[in-house]
């Protein structure tokens, strides 16, 4: 009889599993977004330096407003480019 | 008594002396103008991150402080636009979050942890701190209030 560790998968089994996207600021607590802080804010931009949609980073409406304001706000401040490549 | 924030970013070719010069008149003006600096954050130099006047650099600064009324900013800006020394600033006004943000960070609750982890996934666990400890941030806000004050 072959026992459970005999099993193979011939694929990775977790390969197309999707995780469920979240907010961060919701789910942690994070009340207040720094236009100062701009590794923090990398997370929100493409490697052109556009904000990156909602649907990507799972932001709720709320803070992908403030996530918007701190990346504009960065930006005139030259802590971000306006437009650029190979941001990352 | 309303919380501000101005960032402004002066010419490096100015000599450490001039640059020292600029950010203690803005200062005075608004010490003079009644207003209470909390705390004000010499950022050094950092590269721009696109030219601005032809300079690739700049001297960051950011003061924060309370007015009682709002009258001064329009002044300070006013002042700060025909500064030819400045290359940028930005006031805002901060919310309640704001200053518990910056407290934070003063006390080291926010920097620390940020500086350690850039990674993706470490980020977002050491980002939650902040929101944990906002009691044990309030005692240094008001020992910088003080210290600001005996400044004077």
């Amino acid at each position: 009889m072959a026992s459970k560790d005999d099993i193979k998968f011939l694929s990775n089994p977790t390969i197309g599993k999707q995780s469920k996207k979240y907010c961060r600021f919701k789910k942690f607590g994070i009340r207040h977004i720094d236009y100062k802080d701009a590794d923090f804010l990398l997370q929100f931009i493409n490697e052109q330096g556009k904000i990156l949609p909602r649907r990507i980073t799972g932001n709720s409406l709320k803070y992908q407003k403030k996530v918007a304001v701190a990346v504009k706000r960065a930006r005139h401040l030259a802590i971000l480019p306006f437009v650029t490549d190979l941001l990352k | 008594m309303k919380h501000y924030e101005v960032t402004f970013v002066v010419d490096p070719v100015l000599s450490g002396d001039e640059i020292k010069a600029t950010e203690k008149a803005y200062e005075e003006m608004l010490k003079n103008e009644g207003c209470t600096l909390v705390h004000v954050d010499e950022m050094g130099l950092k590269q721009l991150a696109y030219p601005i006047n032809k300079r690739s650099s700049g001297i960051y600064y950011c003061i924060e402080f309370t007015s009682p009324t709002g009258d001064i900013i329009g002044k300070l800006e006013l002042a700060m636009k025909r500064d030819e020394r400045l290359m940028r600033f930005l006031t805002i006004a901060l919310d309640k979050y704001g200053i518990k943000y910056n407290a934070d960070k003063r006390s080291g609750l926010i920097g620390k942890v940020k500086k350690k982890t850039k990674g993706k996934p470490q980020d977002e666990a050491a980002a939650a701190p902040p929101a944990e400890a906002p009691k044990a941030a309030a005692a240094p806000v008001a020992e910088e209030v003080a210290e600001t004050g005996s400044a004077e």
